[in-house]
């Protein structure tokens, strides 16, 4: 065994997971966008907040394109089992993603031709659509999928030359209800996401009406978050895995993800006190008086870590990390899905930028969010939402 | 044979949805390129004179900027995923080095530009005036160094460099990182899509001030506006002649049937001419006896210039690519013979049957015969991909297309240039009447740009069918296994998506260009 070239697959596995993790976080953006009309009475009140979150849609999108770069340079084999298997369901999820994109820019200019409302529909399919097909989607990372691989297919002249094959007429779509595990996901991160936005929302905005109804609109989301996130937890502490051996073969066993919780600490920690974090965060924001406008920052990190954790898990000790449902040894690995150990090692050294990047993301971050927003810099501004 | 249709069917119509997305996405990212360098030159201005002038002049090209970068972050996400969506063979048989570049465009370029942006829209009540510059300089470097990733790629996919096949993998495996990032292909690919980006930004620049002096309105800022973008379209115009001749001399030796199919030349010579305008004879097939042309006329001499540095080069057709039998020097520098498409399908298949023989001896744990297979596999990988193909008539690509394609952008081309020397002459001429139809000229290159950048893709992309990757994988081998009719329903889908927002785009852009930048015609900048 290459110990390296193991070591590399894991680091990348790593990356990606946080680059998930990350993304998840910045869904805040997602979720805020399904509260503009709860928490928004007015128009001012509903552009201040539209301008508040819009300021942040491009870091969610860019993760979004990132993860999906590194997932193709790292695990090519997702990317082309995945995505070219489940091509509905991923279709659903880019749609909800391109109306939002234009949404924000269009929203309010002279002769937009749908009109404000369309885009502010935009805008809502997003924060709805995204966040519940995106959680969906990961759920099939625990739940698996119903795709084969056969690289002998290759070499099938006059057959089919594909060498990733789906195996369900609804291509991905299925998900939705074959197995409840991944709906129930995809309802904690819709929720989940809300939360973050509201938590957002008050971290960023000085208006005293958005602040009081958006700590009374938290606990709506806090209840329904907590009930699914823990039937999705305890479920998959119960649930059966896939585990492979080193030559490759898979089987299943039983209570694997709790198994891997127990034999990596280090992750059932980051898990636990990601939980703790998000809790803390939002249970401070929800009873607190005067409304507590941290909140964001320990349940943003608690999501990160949370969700990491949660990646680690489907991927780290011997797991496949995307369980095929049809034929059990085409599940995919971080060892027989990842790039060659040159292109892992050529990406590493790359990704050492990572760090420089984050930095300067963070340093000009907080410049632009030291003072909060009001209705009035908004009419002030030249460029708005 | 219903198989074969089916699939058939599939690549057609992933080709098309790819090419979809790809135009779109193409109307609104060269303006991106182009403008924010346009953009920071400008605020450069404001920087240095602290002219509040400058700044109107900046706000109001940023407003375009913005209007134009939203919708094509839209369509490029959906492009991205369309490698994996469309062609998930593919992703596999390359994902190992074309994933890479993807993933550095994304930590290093989008990253870079989407904190800058920001910061360039909302930061000037929030940074000092050299902070906010340097962010408007990063964001136009981030939307560039994002092109030049994308475009590595883009140039490996015509010129596969750096990669060794792994029979144990099924797949072509990086293992020269530089080779990839200096493939000659690669650079020529970057410099000159990026200078035809900044032409076209040039141009619009150009002709939305031409629409403000036809109008009688905001002549100082137009004025301004026409000297930095007409300087700057001269320059990048310089550029893109230069990149655009190395283009043409690397696809000569990497992509021969490019060549071929953009000069409409079906039986090589020595000596060859450029076709500066000429009409192809419709109907026209490799091998039959008709001419190519119904009329041509050419510069001798200068396609074996342009192709091989050499006045009297031969520079092969159609023809000669698919019968074989002429001479050439190879990668190695050798002289040899080509061989027949014919022949390179016979070695392709049998590259494919080795294959075959080394997965079923490594399965059934046989390592000597596997080792002969791979050593089989070996000797005929260079025409692997051409393995897949049944008919030689199937490596052509539309010629027509092709070379009516690549005059569009050579003659606008030169055209732009025209007007650029020409508005920057106007803009110039301290007083006196401005000639009407150079105005009226100057708008109408605005779709004529548009359709010049649209041109030079369509060569480059539709120039190298039926090849994904040059040579290795053709697309019938490189698409996903899904219904041609789910396809079919998600590229309609966008059409009308993208054309919705294409329209809102177009509305929203007018809209602001006559609201104009609001600044008062005698409020002259200090000298």
């Amino acid at each position: 065994m290459d110990t390296t070239y193991i070591f590399l697959q894991h680091y990348w596995w790593f990356l990606v997971s946080l680059l998930g993790a990350l993304f998840v976080f910045l869904m805040f953006v997602q979720g805020g966008q399904t509260l503009i009309y709860t928490l928004g009475k007015s128009e001012d009140e509903k552009t201040l907040i539209i301008n508040t979150l819009g300021r942040k849609w491009e870091f969610t999108f860019t993760t979004l394109v990132t993860f999906g770069g590194a997932f193709f340079a790292s695990f090519p084999l997702f990317y082309s089992t995945s995505f070219g298997g489940a091509y509905w369901v991923w279709m659903a999820i880019l749609l909800c993603f391109v109306v939002q994109a234009v949404a924000y820019e269009y929203r309010t200019k002279a002769n937009n031709f749908l009109g404000k409302k369309t885009y502010e529909i935009f805008l809502l399919i997003n924060g709805f659509g995204a966040t519940v097909l995106v959680g969906t989607a990961v759920g099939t990372l625990f739940t698996g999928a119903n795709f084969s691989v056969n690289f002998s297919n290759l070499t099938n002249l006059g057959g089919n030359l594909t060498i990733s094959e789906w195996h369900h007429p609804f291509n991905g779509l299925e998900a939705v209800w074959e197995n409840p595990l991944n709906i129930t996901l995809g309802l904690a991160v819709f929720f989940l996401a809300r939360i973050l936005g509201a938590l957002y929302i008050i971290n960023s905005v000085d208006n005293d009406n958005i602040l009081q109804r958006t700590q009374k609109r938290l606990l709506y989301d806090v209840v329904p978050f907590l009930v699914f996130f823990l039937t999705f937890v305890i479920c998959l502490l119960l649930k059966t895995g896939v585990l492979y051996d080193a030559g490759g073969n898979c089987k299943p066993e039983e209570y694997k993800y709790l198994k891997n919780f127990l034999q990596m600490p280090a992750i059932l920690v980051t898990f636990l006190v990601g939980v703790v974090c998000v809790l803390w965060g939002t249970g401070k924001t929800v009873f607190s008086k005067p409304v507590y406008s941290k909140g964001i920052w320990f349940a943003g990190t608690g999501t990160v870590l949370t969700v990491l954790a949660l990646l680690l898990t489907a991927g780290y000790n011997n797991t496949a990390y995307y369980p095929s449902n049809v034929d059990i040894n085409s599940s995919l690995t971080i060892v027989n899905s990842s790039s060659s150990k040159f292109t892992l090692t050529a990406m590493s050294i790359v990704s050492i930028a990572i760090v420089f990047v984050l930095a300067y993301i963070f340093y000009f971050w907080r410049v632009m969010n030291r003072k909060k927003m009001t209705v009035e810099e908004i009419k002030s501004e030249s460029h708005t939402y | 044979m219903l198989n074969q249709m089916l699939l058939s069917s599939v690549v057609e119509w992933s080709r098309l949805q790819f090419a979809l997305t790809a135009i779109f996405h193409w109307f609104f990212v060269p303006l991106t390129l182009g403008l924010s360098f346009i953009i920071a030159i400008m605020e450069t201005i404001y920087v240095k004179t602290g002219n509040e002038f400058w700044k109107k002049v900046v706000k109001f090209w940023m407003t375009i900027f913005g209007i134009n970068f939203a919708i094509g972050v839209a369509t490029g996400l959906i492009l991205e995923f369309e490698f994996g969506l469309n062609w998930s063979n593919y992703s596999w048989f390359v994902g190992d080095i074309f994933g890479a570049p993807l993933a550095i465009e994304g930590i290093f370029a989008f990253f870079m530009e989407s904190t800058f942006i920001a910061i360039m829209f909302f930061g000037w009540n929030k940074i000092g005036r050299k902070t906010h510059l340097t962010a408007s300089w990063l964001t136009a470097f981030g939307a560039n160094i994002s092109a030049l990733w994308i475009l590595v790629a883009n140039g490996w996919m015509q010129n596969p460099v750096g990669m060794k096949f792994n029979p144990a993998t099924a797949r072509n495996e990086m293992f020269n990182f530089w080779d990839v990032l200096f493939n000659p292909s690669a650079i020529a690919k970057f410099l000159h899509t990026i200078t035809s980006a900044y032409v076209l930004s040039a141009i619009v620049v150009v002709g939305v001030s031409c629409w403000f002096l036809l109008k009688g309105r905001e002549k100082i800022f137009a004025k301004k506006s026409i000297i930095v973008a007409s300087v700057f379209g001269l320059l990048s115009s310089a550029a893109l002649i230069i990149t655009g001749d190395t283009s043409a001399n690397n696809i000569a030796t990497t992509q021969p049937m490019k060549l071929a199919a953009m000069e409409g030349l079906y039986k090589g010579k020595e000596g060859a001419g450029l076709s500066v305008i000429g009409l192809l004879t419709p109907g026209k097939e490799a091998g039959d006896k008709r001419d190519a042309f119904v009329f041509n006329i050419e510069i001798p001499k200068l396609l074996s210039i342009m192709g091989y540095r050499k006045v009297n080069a031969f520079v092969p057709g159609v023809e000669d690519l698919i019968n074989g039998g002429f001479q050439y020097t190879d990668s190695e520098g050798k002289t040899v013979a080509a061989l027949s498409v014919e022949e390179k399908i016979r070695r392709g298949k049998e590259a494919i049957a080795s294959l075959a023989k080394y997965q079923k001896a490594k399965k059934e744990g046989d390592n000597i015969a596997a080792e002969g297979a791979e050593s089989d596999l070996m000797k005929n990988m260079k025409y692997y991909g051409y393995g897949y193909l049944n008919s030689p008539s199937s490596v052509i690509p539309n010629v027509p297309l092709c070379y009516y394609s690549f005059r569009i952008m050579v003659g606008l081309g030169f055209l732009f240039i025209l007007v650029f020397i020409l508005t920057l002459w106007v803009a110039m001429k301290p007083a006196g009447p401005m000639p009407k139809w150079i105005l009226r000229l100057s708008i109408l290159s605005v779709p004529l740009v548009y359709i010049a950048s649209q041109a030079g893709w369509i060569v480059a992309e539709m120039g190298r069918q039926p090849w994904t990757i040059q040579d290795l994988l053709p697309t019938v081998a490189a698409v996903s296994r899904i219904d041609a009719s789910s396809v079919m329903i998600t590229f309609f889908l966008f059409f009308v998506l993208f054309s919705i927002l294409l329209i809102a785009e177009l509305k929203i852009l007018f809209g602001q260009i006559k609201k104009g930048p609001g600044i008062a015609s005698n409020n002259q900048p200090s000298k």
